[in-house]
């Protein structure tokens, strides 16, 4: 029996995690399908209708399984996290309230006429269904950011009491909404979640395109829209990024110290853009000091303020709790790195496709390929900074997670419901993962789109 | 410490018993529209020839994504608003919720998955989950609101198991009425028998747990005798038989109407005897669990924004698919 503090912060970053893969990939999908849409009803024809069908089905499984897998984190606060809900709710619970009602009911009645009534409505309507369900998506974002920013830097709210307990009351609603964080994450989630759904997108080309018999213009135009959206998303995250970190070192000095492993307060210290740990200690407890790497002397420093390589960072050891440092650490450089090699990438495709020769490149198909479910990972490890670099705190420096646990849960219930979801999780990944594949492998079923075309011809995205 | 400003108004309406109608209402309309989609997902497992099965899987597949956000909304709002509620509701009927969560994802994702494959075995299994969540979720959120309506203590009681069961008979009353305007020929006898069935059922149900209230539970009979819930609970019984008279003629809308009226007058019940308090396993009333003025002020402006705005949506949506569906329309 595992105890209830620890099955509930388990539970809760086993469903988040599995959850986050879908709305990444739906909303990353959304600006894409608004264009293709917008070509069809413009009697663009061919592949435009076909595209629009296909990537339509892959959105729609992928939706579902976003919408239920999202319920569940919906009830969870209640379920696990009662104290939390309690004390947090008067503002929290706002956010949350206003997603449903002003974003995803918006998205999930358009998509109802986006995914089934082309044949039911005009061409206007139809348009503006795509453009509905995008927006809806991005304003769930938006909610939810806002939420989750504000249990980052906790803003607009004084403590009170309601019915004999100590709770968080709004004052500001305004600051608790627009607190400092929501601008730079929401810009760094949506341009994520853009270039995860063009690396996916560009990688189930690239696997189509490998086979000379499905180098059709579906394929060809499916891969230069996603490595338009690669060249504009990858640099974009990288500069924003870069900027993020430094609001980071403003705002939750421990969590920066943990995502550069620094103990000890100091100035000049330096950035390890590969670190290699030597030994299983040094991989499980990395300490900036003694690992063996390639740093930039000073290059923490300048990262953080901006461009002063004497600027102090604050060491772990002068917090009160810390979190683990190694998730942090590493997940922070794993998600650089590939951020890197997404902006790599993308300038290999955008030169390939310049010079006339993207199909003939087979290093690049395979790279493309592998990278097909890299920008999930990425956001995945970018949510891990986030989130564990918090830790021990819920709401930063006012609730501890093991605070808000739900007083009256057991071991037993809550290890029941954590062993549940292990299971049904990984069946329903494996059973979507095996439906989007049989979808890749059928490809565009109906007729013209189909249908190849002679192979290289390249100009323009829309391959005419 | 900041005291909490007591009971704010709006022109006269207390935003506290604003968002209490509020929150039911939302609940109301998730288990009148989903309602409709479970009954149908119920009546998916009683028949056998494939063309009537997938016209049922294409009259909801549009439509069942947009209902359950109605869910959505009511837990967003009872978080937002009595997130006391909310938080002791949840935990302690823990496993309910995860049941109910479960038997949720199994209806949404079934339909999508069963139509991705042709074999009939992929089909069978997919077809299968899909009835059991279908019935499965109205079950257990009956069982989630008699329990607090009653303050049950544990997780399994009679009122549960009753209204549960209730909740089963609505939804297919509900599925059977619209399924009856997607069938382009309407409902066959069978199908027309298996609603008037439920019919019959759900109004032998809502007596029996409006007795066992008024018998059982302390406190009850007082508040049952009044103008307001025999008012309730004779509209349900006036609009059951017009109902099955609606049914029997072939009109389907009047049928769909009916049951939503008595899907309205159940949720408008249990709010009734709920109120004032609103958890009554501590006695918590709706005065003391609300939050902040400024809360409630913010999350008003929020519903009287979008409230009608999600009521264009839903008209939208619901008149884009009105009438009867082709089988092969589904996903």
């Amino acid at each position: 029996m595992i105890d209830p503090v620890l099955a509930s912060r388990l539970q809760f970053a086993l469903t988040t995690a599995v959850h986050i893969i879908f709305p990444t990939i739906s909303m990353g999908l959304a600006p894409f399908l608004v264009y293709i849409t917008y070509k069809e009803i413009r009697g663009a024809g061919e592949p435009w209708v076909s595209m629009r069908r296909f990537w339509v089905k892959i959105f729609a499984l992928t939706f579902v399984v976003g919408t239920v897998t999202g319920i569940v984190l919906e009830f969870e606060f209640g379920t696990n996290f009662a104290a939390y809900a309690s004390a947090v709710g008067g503002i929290f619970g706002g956010p949350l309230a206003t997603e449903g009602l002003m974003a995803f009911m918006l998205e999930s009645t358009f998509l109802g006429i986006l995914l089934f009534g082309r044949e039911r409505v005009s061409d206007r309507l139809y348009f503006l269904s795509a453009v509905l369900t995008g927006l809806g998506s991005w304003l769930s974002a938006v909610w939810i950011l806002i939420a989750n920013s504000w249990m980052q830097t906790p803003r607009g709210f004084e403590m009170g009491m309601r019915a004999g307990q100590e709770v968080a009351v709004i004052t500001d609603p305004l600051a608790a909404y627009l607190n400092p964080r929501f601008l730079w994450m929401f810009v760094h989630m949506q341009s994520s979640a853009v270039l995860a759904a063009a690396l996916f997108v560009a990688g189930i080309a690239a696997y189509k395109l490998s086979s000379p018999e499905s180098r059709t213009r579906f394929w060809k135009t499916s891969l230069k829209l996603a490595i338009v959206a690669m060249l504009i998303t990858a640099p974009f995250q990288a500069i924003q990024g870069d900027a993020y970190g430094r609001h980071v070192y403003e705002t939750q000095p421990q969590k920066f110290a943990a995502m550069e492993a620094v103990y000890e307060t100091d100035s000049y210290v330096p950035e390890y853009i590969i670190a290699v740990p030597t030994n299983l200690e040094d991989f499980l407890n990395p300490s900036a000091k003694e690992l063996f790497g390639i740093g930039i002397p000073g290059g923490a420093s300048w990262l953080a303020s901006g461009g002063d390589p004497s600027a102090e960072i604050k060491g772990l050891n002068e917090f009160e709790g810390s979190p683990p440092v190694a998730f942090v650490f590493w997940s922070f450089r794993a998600m650089v790195g590939l951020g890197m090699w997404f902006i790599l990438l993308a300038l290999w495709a955008g030169y390939r496709w310049r010079s006339g020769e993207l199909l003939e490149d087979r290093l690049l198909n395979r790279a493309l390929v592998y990278s097909t479910g890299l920008g999930v990972v990425a956001v995945e490890l970018g949510w891990m900074v986030t989130e564990i670099g918090r830790q021990p705190w819920a709401i930063q420096d006012v609730l501890k997670v093991a605070d808000g646990v739900s007083p009256n849960l057991t071991g037993a219930e809550a290890t029941l419901t954590l062993a549940g979801f292990v299971v049904g999780y990984a069946a329903l990944l494996g059973v979507w993962g095996y439906l989007i594949r049989r979808l890749v492998i059928q490809g565009p079923t109906d007729g013209e789109g189909a249908s190849p075309t002679e192979i290289g011809a390249s100009s323009g995205v829309s391959g005419e | 410490m900041m005291p909490l400003a007591s009971a704010p108004q709006w022109f006269g309406v207390p935003l506290i018993e604003l968002w209490y109608v509020a929150l039911f209402l939302t609940l109301a309309m998730f288990l009148w529209l989903d309602g409709a989609n479970f009954g149908i997902g119920l009546l998916f497992g009683l028949v056998s020839d494939e063309e009537t099965k997938e016209t049922m899987l294409a009259a909801i597949s549009p439509l069942w994504d947009g209902a359950e956000v109605w869910l959505i909304v009511f837990g967003g709002a009872l978080f937002a608003v009595f997130p006391d509620v909310y938080a002791k509701l949840f935990s302690g009927y823990y496993l309910l919720m995860f049941a109910i969560l479960g038997a949720l994802i199994l209806r949404g994702i079934s339909p999508e998955f069963r139509e991705q494959r042709h074999d009939p075995a992929w089909q069978r299994l997919w077809g299968r989950l899909f009835v059991f969540g279908s019935v499965a979720a109205p079950f257990l959120l009956g069982m989630f609101a008699a329990n607090w309506l009653v303050a049950a203590p544990g997780l399994v009681s009679i009122p549960g198991i009753v209204v549960g069961l209730a909740l089963v008979a609505l939804t297919t009353v509900e599925g059977a009425a619209f399924l009856g305007m997607k069938m382009r020929d309407g409902l066959n006898r069978r199908l027309e028998n298996l609603g008037s069935v439920a019919q019959v059922g759900y109004l032998v149900l809502a007596v029996a747990t409006v007795a066992y209230l008024f018998l059982v539970v302390e406190g009850m009979a007082a508040k049952i005798v009044n103008p307001l819930p025999i008012a309730l609970v004779l509209v349900t019984a006036v609009f059951g038989l017009g109902y099955l008279w609606a049914l029997r003629i072939g009109r389907y809308l009047y049928a769909f109407v009916a049951s939503a009226v008595q899907t309205f007058g159940l949720v408008a019940l249990v709010a009734t005897l709920l109120y004032p308090t609103i958890y009554p396993l501590e006695g918590l009333t709706v005065a003391e669990a609300a939050v902040s003025a400024l809360q409630l002020e913010v999350m008003t402006v929020v519903l009287l924004v979008f409230l009608p705005l999600v009521l264009v949506y839903f008209a939208v949506l619901y008149s884009a698919f009105s009438g009867p569906v082709e089988p092969a329309e589904g996903y």
